[in-house]
């Protein structure tokens, strides 16, 4: 008799022991979770004060992400997603397993933000990467006529590779395929991600890479290195907004939405832009790190709506494909 | 030998083997999705087949006269060029191609070379540069598999030809013609499977969309497009593309028939004048081509092992623990599905090499689904990890064991039965000691590639326990490409340490 009292009071007492301390998972990119990326300080921080374990699953990359989720569907364990784009937020609605968020601070994106469901963390402005030696064009157009050598990622399996089909769609819309067909002799290669083609870029084998605008501030605050500059385009430099979202299936959707309401309190924002080399969505009271000041700032900024960017993904990538494809 | 035993085993495994490929492929087919294949997936296929066509004959032509060479020359560091011909298709893809690049690129050595000579440039980007990479990536594999044809010509063949006063023609004629005919469509075949499933090399080196290949059509549908039924579709041609390549492969494929020796160290004449020459300057080229790009890989890798993170030992260790296990899971299948299709089992052979051409996408991507209303996949992270690294590896391990496993069947098949050898004392006095080197071949090259294999890691992947490939790809993705240059460079140590070892063990006694 007294066995399976002791084996019930054990399993109530773990049970209790478990409710204790809620579990929050979040299914994010692989390099947020890397010891580089903002993971460890984000979740050490929010551990400290929201008595909770939060656990970090980490999923490929950005469009990695929106196809991790689907294949899980409303049996995820995960109750925040982030990670995710602009580009990709259309699609990642369209699944129903979002709700809406439960509200945000004012933020400081370069753009009026009006999501119901997903909230940015951070972001940033694509743009070209050079070394500052070099005389960078000032517009696609120039950047075509010129003899200079770029890398770029393949839009059909690397978010930035995407985001650069987005600038030229939002640039120049019906010419885009023009813009492609003029840029073709100054494409080396085109890489499955950003990190080959950054690589590539610092080996010599390009002029100038598809990046960031704050790629140069990894090299002057890491590595004290100011000889890289970011390209500002007349046209405009077309946005990444990186963000996150609620899962309707949430067994913890308070503690869910402390999270969200975290990743853009100061703690969480000043991490970020060390650690992901992206602005904060919400400039923290420290203001932004030293170095910062350095970077290029664009003349306008460009972001296609979240069904703009899904309606036009399907022909831009078409005329991408026919115009490089030789 | 054990026909009733040996055959079941074999049964046993190809339906094993075929369930892990086939079960999630089937799981990713029943998922919605549009199914349909439009003319740029065509264009992929048809791109995919043409690129893969010209690496494998490219790769198998460079290699046989290498082989040769190597077969019949004695000199320094003769033993030391066969291990590091093993090197190359250790490398992690991107960590191969911008070692290509230090030497072929724009800014690469050849550029540099020719700029100063006031040459014009070549670019290593587009089909050439892909078939390059290619070769570079798998002609050192294609060699060791001739090679070993060479080394499998029994001591008293060459005794009896040496007797009867062949010339080197006559001895091509007569020895060296039949063993390629063996072993030659088994190399082809595998230098074919491996670029038909090729990705990251083509589309680096292959310059822009026009170098698609139907991998990258396959990430596209899952990842943007979440058309599983597609994706599945375009993983069943390219399984079906590698089924017509093993077909022709087996039709053309003639056993060598060279009769069972008494194992004496006997050398290939060694021919003198022109030939001795010409051997030289085929090791030298061959020497210099691969040591180029790996020499690139240590030059920029050494600067970086100073600032290695700590995470990388522990990395390193996860990758060594799957190498460990994968390696003798995925040798054994493939001994007993090689000494079953030597026994005869036709159907052995293009299940053998069924995971070869599958998309490890799809695969990954179909446990993923028969694994998540059970367990969190990440709890299952190593066994899924070892499964499907042992799965991907077999192919290799078959096509090394199965000339071997032929001539033991031919030679002492009926000596074993006659003598009711079976079992495991057949396994223990026959097999293993007859094919050692081979196994011992096969078992390094598994590990070395389990040590090296990105694979199905990032589906599965959990916080913590990340493999050494992961941790690469997450430095690059932090930019720290020193570091990542420089855990690389750890990578290839160690994947080539657990494959010197197995090759060590397998080469024993004997010269090799």
């Amino acid at each position: 008799m007294k066995s399976p009292m002791f084996a019930a009071g054990f399993l109530c007492a773990a049970t209790m022991a478990q409710a204790e301390t809620p579990v929050l998972h979040v299914l994010t990119y692989d390099s947020f979770v890397s010891e580089w990326g903002p993971g460890p300080a984000i979740e050490k921080a929010f551990e400290a004060e929201c008595g909770c374990d939060l656990v970090f699953t980490p999923a490929g990359d950005g469009a990695a992400l929106l196809a991790r989720l689907q294949l899980e569907g409303a049996k995820s364990e995960a109750d925040v997603v982030l990670g995710l784009d602009t580009n990709l937020t259309a699609a990642a609605r369209a699944t129903g397993l979002f709700v809406p968020h439960a509200g945000a601070p004012k933020l400081d994106l370069p753009v009026a933000w009006e999501d119901a469901d997903f909230l940015p963390y951070d972001w940033g402005y694509f743009a070209f990467v050079h070394n500052k030696t070099l005389a960078a064009p000032t517009d696609f157009k120039a950047l075509a006529a010129s003899d200079l050598k770029i890398v770029i990622q393949d839009p059909r399996s690397s978010t930035p590779g995407l985001g650069l089909l987005m600038w030229v769609k939002a640039a120049y819309g019906d010419q885009g395929a023009q813009v492609w067909a003029d840029l073709a002799d100054n494409i080396v290669t085109v890489t499955p991600g950003w990190s080959e083609a950054y690589g590539m870029f610092l080996e010599g084998e390009a002029d100038m890479v598809l990046s960031y605008t704050t790629s140069p501030a990894y090299h002057l605050i890491a590595e004290q290195d100011d000889s890289k500059a970011a390209a500002v385009f007349t046209e405009g430099n077309y946005l990444q907004v990186e963000v996150m979202g609620k899962l309707k299936a949430t067994d913890q959707p308070d503690l869910a939405d402390r999270f969200m309401a975290f990743m853009l309190g100061d703690a969480a924002q000043e991490v970020l832009p060390v650690t992901n080399w992206m602005y904060p969505a919400k400039v923290p009271a420290a203001g932004l790190p030293k170095g910062f000041e350095t970077l290029a700032q664009p003349v306008k900024s460009l972001l296609l709506g979240a069904d703009e960017a899904e309606a036009a993904r399907g022909p831009a990538l078409e005329e991408w494909r026919a115009a490089l494809a030789r | 030998m054990a026909r009733g035993a040996g055959a079941l085993t074999a049964r046993i495994t190809a339906a094993a083997l075929a369930f892990v490929t086939l079960g999630p492929l089937a799981v990713v087919m029943a998922q919605a999705g549009s199914g349909g294949i439009g003319a740029a997936d065509w264009a992929a296929l048809r791109f995919t087949l043409w690129q893969a066509a010209w690496s494998a004959v490219a790769s198998v032509v460079c290699a046989v006269p290498l082989a040769r060479a190597l077969a019949r020359r004695r000199f320094a560091g003769r033993s030391l060029l066969i291990s590091a011909l093993g090197a190359p298709f250790l490398l992690p893809v991107i960590v191969a191609v911008l070692g290509l690049l230090a030497v072929f690129g724009r800014a690469g050595v050849v550029n540099v070379g020719l700029r100063a000579l006031g040459l014009p440039e070549v670019s290593i980007f587009g089909l050439g540069g892909v078939v390059l990479a290619h070769v570079f990536l798998n002609m050192p594999l294609a060699t060791r598999m001739i090679l070993q044809g060479w080394q499998a010509v029994p001591g008293e063949r060459l005794r009896l030809a040496e007797s009867l006063g062949f010339g080197p023609r006559e001895i091509w004629r007569h020895i060296e013609v039949p063993m390629l005919r063996d072993v030659l469509p088994g190399a082809l075949l595998a230098v074919f499977a491996i670029c038909l499933t090729s990705f990251a090399v083509v589309l680096v080196l292959g310059g822009g969309p026009g170098a698609t290949t139907v991998e990258l059509a396959i990430y596209q549908a899952v990842r943007f497009e979440f058309d599983l039924g597609k994706a599945a579709l375009l993983a069943v041609l390219q399984v079906l593309a590698c089924g017509v390549a093993v077909g022709l492969a087996g039709l053309f494929t003639v056993p060598g028939g060279f009769g069972a020796g008494l194992d004496r160290a006997v050398g290939l004449p060694q021919p003198g004048g022109w030939r001795r020459v010409c051997d030289a300057v085929v090791i030298a080229l061959a020497a210099g081509f691969i040591a180029g790009p790996l020499l690139a890989v240590v030059w920029r890798g050494a600067p970086g092992l100073l600032a290695l993170p700590g995470s990388v030992w522990p990395a390193l260790a996860a990758s060594v623990l799957i190498a460990v296990l994968a390696a003798p899971l995925a040798v054994g299948g493939a001994l007993a599905l090689a000494l079953g299709r030597a026994q005869g089992l036709r159907l052995v052979e293009p299940v053998a090499m069924l995971p070869m051409a599958g998309s490890s996408l799809v695969l990954g991507t179909g446990l993923f689904l028969l694994v998540f209303p059970w367990v969190s996949p990440a709890t299952v992270a190593l066994p899924v990890t070892v499964l499907v690294t042992a799965v991907m590896a077999l192919p290799f391990a078959y096509r090394i064991l199965l000339p071997e496993a032929r001539a033991l069947v031919a030679d002492y098949g009926r000596l074993a039965a006659s003598l009711g050898l079976q079992g495991w004392p057949a396994l223990r006095l026959l097999v293993v000691p007859r094919l050692r080197r081979a196994l011992g071949f096969a078992l390094g090259l598994v590990a070395a590639l389990a040590v090296g294999d990105l694979g199905v890691i990032a589906l599965f992947a959990a916080e913590r326990g990340a493999t050494l490939p992961l941790v690469i790809q997450r430095l690059m993705g932090a930019y720290r490409m020193e570091a990542a240059a420089g855990a690389a460079l750890l990578l290839v140590a160690a994947a080539f340490a657990v494959f010197w070892i197995c090759d060590r063990w397998g080469r024993g006694h004997a010269d090799a």
